[in-house]
């Protein structure tokens, strides 16, 4: 029979004391004793949020199947928990066997937001390992990060022993063996990283080296021995039809964020939007071929009971077979009374058929993601999508009988003006008159269209590194003139507009650009209180504000400057493939509005090539 | 609905770590090992389908019990061995099918019959379920023994308690709280070695729950209620049957042994 860590009354007197119990089905059992490693893999944020990640469950999936590994989970206890455990002095532990994670030999925590940093610290400190890392001694786990933020992993540097760049599904296997070759050797926890060091796609923060020029910027960034390797190649899946992917994924008790089968079909993106990293850092596009994941359709909902199922890519409209799977699982899914979640598609006659399949038309709107209000700003931001297109989209949904329209903005883009901003709603508006000219008995009743926008916050790895991004005053007054703009509109009544508040977008701004110095500032937030940063209920600017003048460290470098064309970046180190030299001249292209192809139209020579595969061989292959 | 679907009425046990989870998150659970199963289940209409699937009795989070049930409809029928069998394959550690019975083509959902439970209480000791790292043992010992000497307090009030005129204890309703006699709901009360057997109305016409009846106890003992120091078990569900004689629920259909004939 299964134990818990935790006792009944503790659990008793919690919130949701399903999230710290394990034994979910297809939970993965092992006598830890019969191991040679235990992995301890975490996602720092709540359990629902936690469970929901695709990421974890492939590579919860691809550890276990070695006989010699045993991968586990854990999640950030909510602070209910969290408090408990401090006054009892509760180690954080493993939901598989109820273990302390200290005990484990590697702890793998997945960076998908930088609003999850202080949750590091608290699972490290709930977890009672040192929270820097160059605290820890030879007992303590090997602490490990991966995912999207260890593309630019120097603000949280210090906390971490490695970092793995790239897909987590390739160098596993080398670290692994690395690890136990080291560990009966009785070597150093320095030796031991050293030797990490040298596996492709690992990142050892120690094992480098960093001074500042007397402006701030990065001076030098170098390897402290000369076997470390100067630059981190991230690693990339180029066998991605032979790759493993979870057959049976857990099948949580509670309702989690993403109570569903999700299916990736695609990773990457051909696009080559100007604010996106995910579109970079994913290059090159490749695709799951579609009788494989149909395949795995079925036998993931067989496995796991799921009721519905997604689809996950960056855009599914650019997967090669989209027509032929979406009808195979409109078919089979169907008989099987599975849902489809279906994933933002480019509005036309396939993805209105398929909608009107799946989905209750009274309930769904149509979505678009224009980003910007104007055709000149959408050049500059490389975002293909034209009025053109969103209004025949929209008309013809119209005409099939939808009436809500959601559209996505951020404000804030690099070289945005007023009439930029103003075209918002000018774009929302003709949107609605085209509906109202509609002849009233073939259209359904009244339109509402709902526009939000985001503030634009410059990622590492995009040609918009080098942007500045937008203060936080000019922000807020652009989005009240938006707003404003939109009461003044004819249809002002079908028309709604929210925008997203500024403290927690600047912070992202700060450590999406950050370095190293900023692990103080994170420090102090935490210490302060800090935790859950990610959810509004707890957010606590002014600790952050407190952390970041105590340390004497002025956000605006990070966030407002716009940086030279040769300032060394903290992350330059690490190679994506895309060079930097590409991002230059796409940042170049932005500010003259000239628009790049997608790399399917054309190719731009970007030097994701390199990996030797996806869409940047299909053309030969087909010739 | 297609055509014509078939009740059935499926008999469970939740205990160990499964008292943690709510029946709402219980029910998701059967209905994916259900499907996982790939049983015959019926289904709603419409677009996000679901299945016809209801509880008997919900138990509170933290109780264990040997006699659950919920009902299900489906299109066509296996054997109950075969139910059993092909479901347990879908469980976890914690939960568990013990039958499956075909209900009457007219009979109510399990939910609006049910008329009683029969309850086991004990003393919750630091049992094998859960256990904590780091412990301060005086002071565990200390209150253990105190709940300890409680709990013996209680169990000397148990043969007293029914011998009241009445047994009025707080009850919340939705709109306020009140004092209530419940000792109409009270059909058993006695000590089973050093553990205490209740069986209670239960339903839709009178609910008692074992917590109220352990409350009664603590103020007849006069020692305070601590919810968390009682571990309830539920043994099994009832309803009245023709006669009007409690019954287990498993009384409502029959076996199914030959599914090809139902
Ligand atoms: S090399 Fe060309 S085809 Fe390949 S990702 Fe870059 S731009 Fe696209």
């Amino acid at each position: 029979m299964s134990r818990l860590a935790l006792s009944d009354e503790i659990l008793m007197g919690i919130e949701k004391p399903a999230r710290y119990i394990g034994n979910e089905f297809n939970m993965v059992r092992k006598n830890p004793d019969e191991v040679d490693i235990r992995f301890c893999m975490c996602f720092p944020d709540v359990y629902e949020i936690g469970m929901s990640h695709l990421g974890i469950q492939i590579l919860y999936d691809t550890f276990n199947r070695r006989e010699d590994v045993y991968c586990e989970r854990v999640y950030s206890p909510w602070p209910d928990l969290d408090k408990v455990m401090r006054v009892k002095d509760i180690p954080l532990f493993s939901l598989e066997t109820q273990s302390p994670v200290k005990d484990f030999d590697f702890l793998g925590i997945t960076l998908q937001y930088e609003m999850c940093y202080t949750n590091i610290l608290q699972v490290l400190e709930l977890s009672q390992i040192p929270i820097y890392a160059n605290e820890r001694d030879m007992d303590a786990p090997i602490v490990i990060g991966g995912g999207p933020c260890s593309y630019n992993p120097e603000p949280i540097a210090d906390f971490f022993d490695a970092f793995y760049i790239g897909e987590g599904e390739t160098r596993y296997d080398e670290v692994f063996e690395c690890y136990k070759r080291m560990k009966t050797s009785g070597c150093s926890r320095e030796e031991l990283l050293h030797e990490l060091s040298k596996i492709p796609g690992i990142y050892v923060p120690s094992m480098y080296k960093c001074t500042y020029n007397d402006d701030g910027t990065l001076a030098l960034f170098e390897p402290i021995h000369d076997d470390v390797p100067k630059t981190v190649t991230k690693e990339v899946v180029m066998d991605f039809n032979d790759v493993h992917y979870p057959e049976k994924p857990l099948v949580p008790f509670i309702q989690v964020t993403q109570d569903r089968v999700t299916l990736e079909i695609m990773r990457g993106c051909i696009r080559g939007c100007r604010f996106c990293q995910a579109g970079m850092i994913y290059r090159p596009t490749r695709q799951k071929d579609v009788k494989l994941i149909e395949d795995y359709a079925l036998k993931m909902i067989s496995s796991t009971g799921h009721e519905e199922i997604s689809l996950s890519s960056l855009s599914s409209s650019d997967y090669g077979c989209l027509k032929e799977f979406t009808y195979f699982l409109i078919e089979e899914m169907g008989n099987q009374h599975v849902n489809i979640s279906l994933p933002s598609l480019r509005i036309d006659a396939f993805s209105l058929d398929v909608m009107k399949k799946v989905q209750d038309i009274k309930k769904s709107s149509l979505t678009f993601a224009p980003e910007a209000g104007t055709q000149r700003l959408r050049d500059v931001i490389n975002k293909g999508l034209t009025e053109e297109v969103i209004l025949n989209g929209a008309m013809q949904a119209f005409y099939g009988g939808w009436n809500k329209v959601k559209f996505y903005f951020m404000l804030g883009l690099p070289t945005e003006t007023m009439e930029d901003a103003e075209g918002i709603p000018a774009l929302c508006e003709r949107v609605a008159k085209a509906y109202y000219d509609i002849p009233k008995d073939q259209r359904n009743g009244k339109i509402s269209i709902t526009a939000s926008s985001s503030f634009f916050v410059p990622k590492p790895f995009t040609p918009f590194q080098w942007a500045a991004m937008l203060d936080p005053e000019t922000y807020i007054e652009r989005a009240h003139h938006v707003k404003d703009t939109f009461r003044q509109q004819l249809n002002a009544r079908s028309l709604r507009y929210t925008y997203h508040e500024s403290y927690v977008s600047v912070l992202e701004g700060v450590f999406a650009r950050g370095d190293r110095r900023l692990s103080k500032v994170i420090y102090d937030a935490y210490k302060s209180g800090c935790i859950f940063d990610a959810w509004t209920d707890f957010f606590d600017n002014d600790k952050w504000m407190e952390a970041f003048e105590k340390n004497g460290i002025v956000k605006e470098f990070y966030t407002t400057r716009e940086r030279s064309e040769d300032e060394l970046f903290p992350w330059d180190f690490i190679d994506i493939g895309v060079t930097k030299n590409f991002l230059l001249s796409e940042w170049k292209k932005a500010k003259q509005e000239i628009v790049t192809p997608n790399c399917r139209e054309k190719c731009s020579g970007c030097g994701a090539a390199k990996f030797g595969g996806g869409v940047c061989f299909e053309r030969q292959k087909k010739d | 609905m297609s055509e014509e679907t078939y009740k059935i009425r499926i008999k469970y046990v939740k205990s160990g770590v499964l008292k943690y989870i709510g029946h709402l998150d219980l029910m998701r659970f059967f209905q994916k090992a259900f499907k996982r199963a790939g049983v015959d289940v019926a289904y709603s209409q419409g677009f996000s389908p679901h299945q016809l699937m209801s509880f008997a009795a919900p138990l509170a989070l933290g109780v264990t019990s040997e006699g659950e049930y919920f009902d299900a409809q489906m299109n066509s029928l296996v054997s109950s061995e075969e139910y059993v069998r092909i479901l347990n394959e879908q469980m976890v550690d914690g939960v568990y099918v013990k039958n499956v019975i075909l209900l009457p083509e007219k009979a109510k959902k399990a939910m609006s019959i049910v008329a009683a439970s029969d309850y086991i209480v004990s003393f919750k000791d630091d049992d094998d379920l859960n256990y904590q790292f780091v412990r301060d043992l005086n002071d565990i010992d200390n209150k253990e023994s105190q709940k300890k000497s409680d709990y013996n307090k209680i169990i000397a009030v148990v043969p007293q308690l029914l011998k009241k005129d009445a047994i009025e204890v707080f009850r919340k309703t939705k709109k306020n709280e009140k004092v209530e006699d419940i000792k109409k709901g009270i059909y058993k009360l006695e000590l089973r070695e050093d553990k205490i057997y209740m069986f209670l109305a239960t339903g839709s016409e009178y609910n008692l729950k074992p917590e109220s009846v352990i409350e009664a106890l603590c103020n007849e003992a006069g020692v305070p209620y601590n919810k968390f120091d009682y571990q309830i078990h539920r043994i099994e569900t009832y309803y009245k049957n023709e006669k009007g004689q409690l019954a287990s629920l498993l009384e409502t259909g029959t076996k199914i042994t030959d599914p090809m004939h139902n």
